[in-house]
């Protein structure tokens, strides 16, 4: 036979020592790639608000401990056949005073294939039951006393919020209580979806459920801590499926009534008419509800109390004056193709709603 | 030329597949160079929303369908008559009109990008992903035209493939020489068979399904009309039952390129044979009770997660277990590091880390943190970047001598492989860690301050590695086509039906059919005092 | 490559015939996409919101389903005097096939259109109106391509042009009539018995 390179020995040698030393660092670079991200895990918040590693509700806690126990024994798995693919490249490669012979020709054993097939089948079986048992708690949860409920509708590309409890319909920013393990507060999500699917994805708080046309679903989250977490859409929706953002405000029980009670009012009586008007002759109120007015539309998110909220858009930007104008006048400038369409007013007319806007608090 | 739109040879239609393959890829990366630079950054403004929309669905959509079958289906079709020493396929005009078939669905589905108002913005191409859930793909969601030509072209290339998968099943069962009994075939050949039959019964579904929607977006059908009572689940449940197994049809061939170039390069048979042949018939089987594994998060009760959490760790098993003989056959051989061994020790590596992955999604609740996030866009780039791509590099250095004569480059492929490898990590191994921080897949930007920001940085710049590789690899394949030095009929001292004729075979593949005694023909020429039919 | 030592001579080493694994694959495939409707069709039984429902328009096609079953009968018979070499009954049993299929065929003809100008039930009608179109749609649309095979062939034995040696290729696509015939026994099931 012919072989179309020759080898050099000493070339031959240095490439094995090189690619052996290759593969050894890429080894120890993933070996670091991994660790330093588990370790800024374990520092929850400094990298990133959205670790899934950083779980801060029972059904993230759940799916946390399973997921470190996986992590362990595919860890195991890996360092043991990686160990031995790399044993085997270094150990059997050819030598100079080799290359006019063969090996011993080794067809198979049977019980090497019987080892290798019932050891993966009682990993299987670890795997699945563990796995099976977390499902159940978290899917088949039953709701305790004092649950909170709320109806999440999700829309092209936002969120309505409704707690049918208190007569309270948000949109954008979801409050919930603050859950005490002795004695648990849970909020109890029904998903639903006015257009396309969407998913539900705060990550420090629960794995993900997607909202579906005709087809609703129920997720739980109980937060052991106060604080704003964030997540956002994770099933994609269409154009702006990528700020379709969620900021879940966990407060103390004191906070969450107070917030509740403030829902509740009407928009107060406007001093501005213009705006007011305005925001019915330029046709807001078809798709848009202000509470204690004419306008009931149900398209877009509940206006009532904009001004309660941090951002616009669903997490697109801030809320603030500036923005709010900008928006009003073309969404499409901070979320090109959301469903909002640009407004044809004036210069003037734009300040008055916006002016009118700033009132509902 | 006319020879070749007319051919029914199937080393030309192979090759036509190739190529054919080889220009979808370059195009699949540039659509992934485009979307990377877009993501580089928080809040980039690169390209625009709708845009990068149309790139992702466009990349999956074509990986799958004018990258990855073509090329499977190009080896296969090429390779499989000459390793049974059939002069040619069962079937060879259904093999030329599956490949025209599958060629024209891809240009179908390209020509949207010139059909609408901006080539810049990529026309009308299809936006919905190339998973196309309903309604997203309902009339009323997608207005216009691009979801028909996804649509459209994938009815074309589907009714493709279908006639491949059935030309390789009539072709190993009713073609092989005297003296090859199913026992006695390759293992390229066994998963050839496993992958067409497996073709016959998931793109069919796909098929199926896009019918439906064709009927809801023109003649009013309700199939996934939520308004009428329909289901979306239903759409996700059929997409999947194709989905699934698709992706073992495209792996499957991709373990007997494995299969035939460890032995090779380790100078030792197979290890287990039967038991690799179980194990891919038993995958084939599996791989179409798993599809739901897609949709845990889409609220099936805890039984029905629990029963697909299963099914989908159970056919981690036999995968295993073809990692294992293959490591067995390298234990105790003698290694020649030449590329194409170099790739199947790459795509060894990188198929167990994908296969591990792959099991922390099988496991549903982490998979409810984990899906539809880039955790899922690293693994499933991981099996099909470091386990396909690099399977099918380590075939084309293989069997590129054989296919034209001429050795490719070793220097060259040497570079390939490492700098591949490099980009390859750089971006993929990196790209795990936003999807275990929250980033969701499929969007178009992301915040800041969520720790994604420096990730994807790094898979950016991998990205630059493994162009530069793909570039060195198609200088080599021209330099080498042109002036490599010449192969002769067995350059790398194999054993299997194809090295027993010339490079390339003639049209008849071999002067008289031959008859064969065990698995490996030529060693038993090649050892007469101890060939393997004593042993099998 | 020689046959050293091997007593193996070409007849004695056989394959399945390329034409039948050829027509199973086809028939596998397509078994697939049925299924896929089927599944889909019992999925959607009872789920319409409005609309004229199976009990209220559907009867029971007896008679074109009796003559679809019997022309795999005719056809089995046809195949039988082929290899025979029988070429008149060939002739005739073939031509029955053809005739009991384009009956059944007549016969769905006359269903749909009594169902769409009579009771204005079409595919945009509910759920089960899209479920009941396709799925017995498709089946038709195989049916009709079995026709078109079936007449090619009646045309060719007209002409003197089939033998005794066609036999095999004959038989190969009378495995796509009988499959036409299966399904029809399945979609029969599903729509006329269970979905009723």
């Amino acid at each position: 036979m012919e072989e179309a390179q020759t080898h050099d020995p000493r070339a031959c040698r240095a490439r094995h020592l090189v690619r052996r030393s290759l593969l050894v660092a890429g080894q120890v670079a993933i070996g670091a790639f991994v660790s330093s991200a588990a370790e800024s895990a374990w520092a929850s918040d400094p990298v990133s608000p959205t670790n899934i590693f950083a779980p801060d509700s029972t059904p993230a806690h759940s799916i946390y401990r399973l997921s470190i126990f996986e992590l362990e024994i595919l860890g195991a798995i890996f360092v043991v056949v990686f160990s031995l693919l790399l044993y085997a490249v270094i150990r059997f490669r050819e030598r100079k005073h080799e290359e006019a012979s063969e090996p011993p020709q080794i067809y198979g054993s049977n019980q090497m294939e019987l080892a290798w097939t019932v050891l993966p089948v009682l990993i299987v079986v670890v795997l699945f039951l563990s796995t099976a048992q977390v499902i159940h708690r978290v899917q088949d949860a039953r709701e305790p006393e004092g649950t909170i409920e709320v109806t999440a509708v999700a829309h092209q590309f936002w969120w309505e919020y409704r707690y049918p409890q208190f007569g309270v319909v948000a949109a954008n920013e979801l409050h919930v209580p603050v859950s005490d393990p002795a004695r648990p507060t849970p909020t109890y999500l029904h998903l639903l979806s006015a257009d396309v699917d969407h998913s539900f994805w705060v990550p420090r708080l629960a794995g993900k459920t997607d909202l579906i046309p005709n087809h609703p679903n129920d997720m739980w989250i109980d937060p052991h801590e106060t604080g704003l977490f964030l997540g956002q859409c994770a099933q994609y929706c269409g154009t702006q499926h990528a700020k379709m953002l969620l900021r879940v405000y966990v407060e103390s029980r004191e906070d969450f009534d107070r917030w509740v009670h403030t829902q509740q009012q009407q928009a107060a009586a406007s001093p501005s008419a213009a705006g007011s008007a305005l925001f019915v002759a330029k046709a807001c109120f078809v798709c848009h509800t202000i509470r204690g007015t004419t306008s009931v539309g149900q398209a877009g998110p509940d206006l009532t109390h904009l001004m309660s909220r941090d951002t616009l858009g669903s997490g697109a930007v801030p809320n603030t004056p500036e923005n709010l104008l900008k928006w009003v006048r073309n969404p499409d400038t901070f979320k090109p193709g959301t469903r909002m369409p640009a407004s044809d007013v004036t210069d003037q007319e734009l300040s008055q709603i916006v002016d009118y806007l700033m009132t509902l608090r | 030329m006319y020879e070749w739109l007319g051919t029914g040879d199937h080393k030309k239609i192979g090759l036509m597949y190739i190529v054919y393959a080889l220009l979808f890829l370059v195009v699949m990366g540039v659509e992934a160079v485009l979307m990377r630079i877009q993501l580089t950054h928080a809040n980039a403004t690169f390209l625009s929303p709708e845009l990068f929309n149309r790139l992702f669905t466009l990349h999956g959509t074509t990986g799958v369908f004018f990258v990855a079958m073509p090329i499977l289906f190009g080896f296969g079709n090429y390779l499989v008559p000459l390793m049974i020493g059939a002069r040619d396929m069962a079937y060879p005009r259904l093999n030329a009109f599956g490949f025209w078939m599958t060629a024209f669905g891809g240009l179908l589905l390209y020509a949207s990008f010139f059909a609408g108002d901006s080539v810049a913005q990529a026309g009308i191409a299809p936006d919905v992903g190339w998973f196309a859930y309903a309604p997203l793909t309902a009339t009323a969601f997608s207005p216009g035209h691009s979801t028909d030509y996804w649509n459209l072209s994938l009815l074309l290339a589907g009714v493709g493939s279908i006639s491949g998968g059935a030309n390789f099943v009539a072709t190993i069962l009713s073609m092989r020489c005297p003296g090859m009994t199913l026992g006695r075939m390759p293992l390229l050949a066994w998963m050839n068979l496993v992958m067409g039959g497996l073709v016959l019964v998931t793109i069919s579904p796909l098929t199926a399904a896009q019918l439906m929607l064709m009927g809801d977006r023109y003649l009013g059908a309700h199939f996934f009309d939520t308004q009428a009572g329909g289901s979306v689940v239903m759409w996700m449940h059929f997409f999947w039952i194709f989905g699934h197994p698709e992706v073992y049809v495209l792996i499957i061939p991709c373990f007997a390129f494995i299969s035939e170039i460890i032995p090779v390069f380790s100078r030792k048979a197979i290890f287990g044979y039967p038991a690799m042949v179980a194990a891919t018939t038993s995958i084939g089987f599996v791989s179409l009770g798993v599809w739901a594994h897609h949709m845990f998060t889409v609220g099936m009760p805890s039984y029905g997660n629990a029963f697909f959490v299963l099914t989908t760790m159970v056919v981690a098993v036999p995968t295993g277990i073809k990692i294992f003989n293959w490591l067995a056959t390298i234990w105790g051989g003698r290694i020649r590091f030449r590329t194409p061994m170099l790739f199947a020790l790459g795509f060894l590596f990188q198929f167990l880390i994908g296969g591990l992955t792959g099991i922390m999604l099988a496991t549903a609740p982490f998979d409810w943190q984990l899906g539809n996030s880039y955790f899922v866009v690293a693994h499933f780039h991981y099996v099909i970047v470091g386990g396909i791509l690099f399977s099918i590099f380590a075939a084309f250095y293989y069997w590129f001598p054989k296919m034209t004569g001429r050795m490719l480059n070793e220097t060259l492929g040497k570079w390939h492989f490492w700098i591949l490898l490099i980009g390859f990590h750089l971006t993929f191994d990196s790209l795990h860690i936003p999807g275990l921080l929250g980033m969701p897949r499929r969007v178009y930007t992301y915040e800041a301050g969520r720790g994604w920001e420096s990730w994807n940085m790094i898979a950016s710049i991998g990205v630059i590695f493994q162009g530069v590789a793909v570039l060195i690899f198609v200088y080599n394949m021209i330099q080498s086509y042109v002036k490599g030095t010449p192969a002769g009929n067995d350059p790398w001292d194999a054993w299997t039906l194809e090295w027993a004729t010339t490079s390339p075979p003639p049209e008849y593949n071999f002067a008289t059919v031959p008859t064969v005694h065990s698995r490996r023909p030529l060693w038993d020429i090649k050892h007469p005092d101890d060939p393997d039919s004593k042993y099998e | 490559m020689s046959a050293t030592g091997l007593n193996m001579t070409a007849s004695t080493w056989q394959l399945p015939s390329r034409g039948k694994v050829g027509m199973i694959c086809l028939i596998i495939a397509e078994s697939a996409i049925f299924t896929i409707f089927v599944a889909a069709y019992v999925f959607y039984i009872g789920k319409s919101l409005n609309g004229p429902t199976p009990r209220e328009v559907l009867r029971v096609p007896i008679v074109g389903t009796i003559c679809l079953l019997s022309s795999s009968l005719t056809m089995h018979w046809a195949i039988a005097r082929l290899r025979q070499g029988q070429m008149a009954a060939f002739r005739i049993c073939w031509f029955l096939t053809l005739l009991l299929g384009a009956i059944f065929i007549g016969g769905t003809t006359l269903e749909w259109r009594h169902l769409i100008y009579q009771d204005g039930f079409t595919i945009q009608t509910n759920l089960f109106g899209t479920t009941y179109y396709s799925l017995v749609g498709l089946h038709a649309s195989h049916v009709i391509v079995g026709l078109i095979g079936l007449t090619i062939v009646m045309i060719l034995t007209l002409l003197g042009k089939v033998k005794r040696e066609h036999s095999e290729r004959c038989e190969v696509f009378s495995l796509y009539w009988h499959f036409v015939d299966a399904v029809w026994v399945v979609v029969f099931t599903t729509v006329y018995i269970v979905g009723r």
